[in-house]
């Protein structure tokens, strides 16, 4: 259904694909010649040790990047893509969002609410729900720059939430999430409910890209993994493919092990260790 | 009783809280409020404007003069209406008007230039009179001013009075584009080196300035003098007329640029990901806000720190906001300097005293004071 055919005879598919691309920053190759491609209904991982490109080769699909290659979100090129038309297709959490003006909680997240823009209780209504999903129901009066770097967090990604709120329009294609390191200012279990969130986002139809740094959140929710080693894609494919001990030591160079819990829980990726 | 008188007290302040929208506050929706003050700012802006043009050395009956106004106008006004002291109808239409709306004008240009300007630079101390564009625009008027008799006649001669006012405006652009030049790198503006790059730039700007001084002659050195500190004095309708065309088109356009202004407060890649053309919202900013501040530098020199206050103090109350900060920022910067400039011909009357003293001692501690208290929670 999701696939629909226009004139020229062009399949035009909802997913994500990512090919032979490669971005510098001035003559340093960030990510170089990487292919893969991302799912709607799916939560995909970027995972990597730091400085792997995970960052670059995000600004690269949201569109804030120069590259060569295709990057292609619903068959359309998206260095050819205005802001506008970007910005109806997918929103963007950024890692960390300081803001310049003392602006309080509902009025950044409602910079986010697209539709209805002059409708006051449409929008008051918007916010709220948002916030509601983001564990923050009731901040809309506090003062944005007075929360905690978590609460900053989740309040940037109830924004997201209100640009690409229906994850699968009914007329349309599916929306996209882009996450850079979604939880990493969070606690535990604030980490746990916003991946929950994007994990039922994807459930519901729409596409999450994210980067990810705690391993075992990446293997409690991701569908798809993809590891990045120096720009290079180290591995990519469905989740208990790609988390394993091997393959995650060498991506990290360092020995990593994965621990099965009696009674049958998620396996536990750990530091090996040598006591 | 007591209870009684509190509850009669909490039912008044309900209804005026109501009345002001600070209900919608607890919901994070500021914007009743705001729309409330706009509408407070407008009528406090016309009582401000009718006591301005009665106060002065020769008080005049404004209440039973305005009326004649119009039709004044529309005849084409050849003699004095019928009825009316013709010393109080010129002091009114050749003084008192044309200066309160160069003022009005002004006041709400370098207000709005700032709010702008901070916005763009996602600083509450951008302002074109601090990081020099108000230098650079002055450096433009003054080559006119000076050399237009000689050196630049032929291009005196094509642009009449317009040319005292785009001379300003082209050094008002060339400065803003120069120190977004220097200030940007990579997408991100150092606003250290942005007021740095400002400072230096507004001493060269300055020191040829002072080269022109010395091949002025009296005429033109007094001319030149009132840069300086900023004037309205010698307001008369040739200046209104050369200034009102740019301030009014600038004003017009800026309520286009609130929304891109608003999502520039997330970053500029948070700006364009939620649909914001940011390199159009940049030039288009930088473009009317050199414009504006080059109109007003050539009609009444270097009026400082009006385009820092206002807006900071409409950020204190009715927030960030740019869809309502600018609009209340126009009204409260044409209060302000109107309010200023009756100070500045009436404290020291008959003599005048120059409008820029009285901001500058209004607003240079009121800068301190936010530069104090942004020390305290952010750093520079």
């Amino acid at each position: 259904m999701l696939h629909r055919t226009i004139e020229n005879g062009t399949a035009l598919t909802p997913d994500l694909f990512v090919e032979q691309v490669s971005v510098s920053a001035g003559k340093t190759r960030i990510v170089q010649d990487l292919s893969f491609h991302a799912k709607a209904g799916e939560v995909l991982a970027i995972i990597g040790p730091s400085g792997s490109g995970k960052t670059t080769l995000m600004k690269a699909m949201t569109g804030d990047m120069p590259y060569s290659g295709a990057i292609t979100l619903a068959g359309l090129e998206v260095s050819g893509l205005s802001p506008e038309v970007l910005a109806a297709m997918r929103g963007v959490l950024p890692q960390a969002s300081q803001i310049s003006f003392p602006l309080n909680v509902a009025e950044v997240v409602g910079l986010g609410v697209t539709g209805g823009r002059r409708d006051r209780h449409f929008r008051a209504r918007r916010i709220a729900e948002a916030l509601a999903q983001v564990g923050l129901a009731g901040f809309e009066g506090r003062s944005y720059q007075d929360l905690s770097g978590g609460e900053q967090q989740r309040v940037q990604l109830a924004r997201v939430l209100c640009q690409v709120w229906e994850p699968l329009p009914q007329e349309g294609l599916p929306h996209w999430l882009f996450l850079d390191e979604p939880v990493s200012s969070l606690d535990i279990k604030h980490q746990v409910q916003i991946m929950q969130l994007a994990a039922d986002y994807a459930k519901r139809g729409g596409g999450v890209v994210a980067v990810m740094h705690d391993l075992n959140l990446t293997a409690a929710f991701a569908d798809r993994v993809l590891v990045m080693q120096g720009g290079r894609r180290l591995a990519f494919g469905v989740r208990d493919e790609v988390m394993q001990a091997g393959l995650l030591s060498k991506a990290y160079d360092f020995p990593l092990e994965i621990l099965t819990r009696t009674g049958g829980g998620r396996p536990v990726i750990v530091p090996v260790d040598n006591g | 009783m007591a209870l009684m008188s509190e509850t009669a007290l909490a039912g008044r302040s309900g209804r005026l809280s109501s009345l002001l929208g600070l209900a919608d506050l607890k919901h994070g929706d500021r914007a009743p409020l705001a729309r409330a003050v706009i509408v407070l700012l407008a009528a406090f802006t016309c009582l401000v404007v009718l006591g301005s043009l009665a106060i002065g050395p020769i008080s005049i009956p404004v209440l039973e003069l305005l009326p004649h106004v119009p039709s004044y106008i529309v005849g084409a006004g050849e003699q004095v209406p019928d009825g009316v002291s013709a010393r109080d109808w010129i002091v009114l239409m050749d003084i008192r008007l044309p200066r309160v709306t160069l003022g009005a004008l002004i006041g709400a240009a370098l207000a709005v230039s700032g709010a702008v300007m901070q916005g763009l630079f996602r600083n509450p101390l951008a302002d074109p009179g601090i990081v020099g564009v108000s230098a650079g625009a002055g450096l433009g008027a003054a080559a006119f001013i000076v050399l237009g008799n000689s050196l630049l006649a032929p291009v005196m001669a094509l642009l009449g009075i317009y040319a005292v006012p785009l001379a300003a405006f082209g050094g008002g652009l060339a400065t803003t584009l120069l120190l977004y030049r220097i200030g940007t790198r990579g997408g991100i503006t150092s606003v250290a080196t942005l007021l740095l790059a400002g400072i230096a730039l507004g001493a060269l700007t300055g020191a040829i300035t002072g080269l022109l001084v010395y091949v002025a002659d009296d005429q033109e050195l007094r001319d030149l003098q009132f840069w300086g500190l900023g004037s309205l004095a010698g307001s008369n309708w040739q200046k209104v007329a050369s200034a009102a065309p740019i301030i009014l088109a600038m004003l017009v356009c800026v309520p286009f640029l609130a929304r891109g202004l608003n999502a520039l407060t997330l970053g500029e890649a948070a700006a364009s990901h939620i649909g914001i053309k940011v390199q159009r919202l940049k030039n288009l900013s930088i473009l009317l806000v050199a414009a504006a501040t080059g109109a007003c530098v050539a009609v009444s020199g270097g009026i400082g720190f009006v385009g820092i206050v206002v807006p900071h103090l409409l950020r204190l109350t009715i927030g960030p906001d740019h869809r309502y900060m600018l609009p209340a920022a126009a009204l409260l910067g044409a209060c302000l300097l109107i309010a200023a400039d009756t100070l500045a011909r009436t404290l020291v009357a008959p003599a005048e005293m120059p409008i820029g003293i009285i901001t500058a001692f209004a607003g240079a501690p009121f800068f301190l004071w936010i530069l104090l208290r942004k020390r305290g929670l952010t750093g520079l």
